[in-house]
């Protein structure tokens, strides 16, 4: 579904990814996990379209893509952000920030895929008219999630979906996107600080270091200890040290 | 050093009534690692920030008890205030890039409470925050006292801010939410040299977080917090132990690496854990 072959992004004189491959399949979860700087936000918003300037090739269905995305590219592949509070507009309403999508890909009904829409976020209809300060973070996250998810996109791009959030929340978050996948048949592609949050989700996992794809492994093999790189053995060593409380 | 805090309340006026953040917490500290954890909005950063009397300047505060060894804090003066703030107890925030003076170098931030508090000249100062910078364990210290708080990462900017507030040698350390921000292998070596630098010291130490396993790991006690109140108070090493539904809440919603569970328990939230027992 998705495909990235020798990924280079620079920026001025720092070259933030240097030559990263990988692939995911149709309705399959990939991960890339790193530390700040690593490379890996960098690499999603290439994906994503965001930034133009790279060299290497990126792969959507098959197809290599242009810097340039066509807007039938963003009916297909959506993306949700750290922060909901900045990704949404603060003076628009939920109802209106969910209309937009739809009314820029034409798409019919938008009631009854609004009314849709928040009942598969797990958001009460009353919420329909309210502004984003008047939800709490979790509430906003999913309202940035089905905002994604209303003009019914194949891969949803996660940049650190639940990093700003409280655990409970966190939670909530994650089993709604478990749920959303398995529902929809959709392609993930998350990118996180955090190895638990992202082998909970991912069977796939890639370790990035310093702009490059250091290890790529299985949930399993990440578990078993089976681990060719360093830096995926520290981050592993770091992930238990928290788990045994 | 001993803190004691009894009924401290914390509220907010607004335009729909007084807003009530925190509600009656109780404790008493002495040279110990005490975690404060709870979820945003629970009232753990009023709390240590009241201690300093540095809550914003519309809340309102009361307490029966809110003294710092023999200084009540609501009733001190903007003198005795001073001898605490940055002398006798030194606070650690999340960001250093907004908790670091930008116009000054690493060496003139760690000198100035030196000089202040220590009145050492200028010169001794200088020679004394390089050492300082030493202690916390940042390589070529003197180069790092010449660079200017953008020119530092956010481990280096964190330990250059733990390095400000040991220069006065105070009593008891604050820690809010002090590496949150930070990747987890800086994370790890920033608490860690924390935990050294407070054991060595013989300090009192509050670390305030959002992360349940992480304080445990790092403190003797804890403090769970829940819209304003202290729901449990329990030994780090007996967490597990612990009774309280919110607490196990915390332990167990995030998502593990070793035991992978399909679905994460989500906290159904009872309206009494927020009143008052």
């Amino acid at each position: 579904m998705i495909g990235v072959e020798n990924l280079r992004i620079r920026f001025g004189d720092v070259e933030a990814v240097r030559g990263i491959s990988f692939a995911v399949a149709k309705g399959e979860s990939f991960g890339i996990v790193g530390e700040s700087g690593s490379g890996k936000s960098t690499v999603l918003r290439a994906i994503a379209g965001l930034n133009r300037n790279w060299e290497g090739r990126i792969l959507f269905d098959g197809e290599p893509m242009a810097p340039q995305r066509p807007r039938s590219f963003f009916r297909r592949v959506q993306m949700v952000f750290q922060d909901p509070y900045g990704s949404l507009h603060p003076r628009q309403t939920v109802d209106r920030q969910l209309a937009e999508p739809l009314m820029i890909h034409g798409i019919d009904g938008i009631d009854t895929r609004i009314v849709r829409a928040l009942d598969e976020a797990g958001l009460a209809a009353r919420l329909r008219f309210r502004y984003p300060h008047q939800l709490s973070g979790g509430q906003r996250q999913r309202v940035a999630i089905a905002r994604a998810l209303i003009a019914d996109p194949e891969v949803l791009l996660l940049d650190e979906p639940t990093s700003a959030l409280d655990v409970s929340i966190q939670a909530e978050i994650l089993n709604l996107l478990a749920d959303l996948q398995r529902a929809r048949r959709l392609t993930y592609l998350l990118v996180s600080h955090n190895l638990a949050v992202v082998t909970h989700l991912c069977p796939l996992i890639g370790v990035m270091q310093a702009g490059e794809m250091v290890e790529r492994l299985t949930v399993e093999a990440l578990r078993a200890g089976h681990i060719t790189h360093p830096h995926t053995a520290q981050l592993r060593r770091l992930a238990l040290e928290l788990e045994e409380v | 050093m001993q803190l004691e805090i009894e009924d401290l309340h914390i509220g907010f006026p607004g335009p729909r009534g007084f807003a009530p953040a925190v509600r009656g917490v109780s404790f008493a500290m002495g040279a110990e690692k005490l975690g404060i954890v709870g979820e945003s909005g629970s009232g753990k950063s009023l709390t240590a920030r009241a201690i300093l009397r540095l809550t914003p300047p519309n809340a309102v505060l009361r307490a029966k008890r809110l003294r710092f060894d023999d200084i009540d804090v609501l009733s001190a003066s903007p003198r005795a205030l001073g001898a605490i703030r940055g002398r006798r107890a030194g606070l650690i925030l999340q960001d250093p890039k907004f908790a670091l003076n930008p116009v000054m170098t690493a060496g003139e931030q760690v000198a100035e409470p030196l000089r202040l508090h220590k009145g050492l000249s200028r010169r001794a100062a200088r020679a004394a925050a390089v050492e300082m910078l030493a202690q916390v364990r940042i390589n070529d210290p003197a180069a790092v006292a010449h660079r200017y708080p953008h020119e530092l990462s956010g481990g280096m900017g964190q330990r250059v801010m733990i390095a400000m507030m040991l220069a006065g040698d105070p009593e008891l350390l604050i820690a809010d939410e002090a590496t949150s921000a930070l990747d987890a292998t800086v994370q790890a070596e920033i608490l860690r040299l924390i935990e050294d630098l407070v054991s060595r010291r013989g300090m009192g130490l509050i670390l305030i977080s959002h992360d349940l396993p992480l304080v445990s790991h790092f403190c003797d006690r804890v403090l769970v917090m829940y819209a304003g109140r202290v729901v449990e108070a329990v030994p780090a090493a007996e967490l597990r132990k612990s009774r309280h539904p919110y607490t196990q809440g915390l332990l167990l919603c995030p998502p593990s690496l070793m035991r992978p569970r399909a679905r994460l328990p989500v906290l159904a939230r009872q309206p009494d854990w927020a009143e008052v027992a």
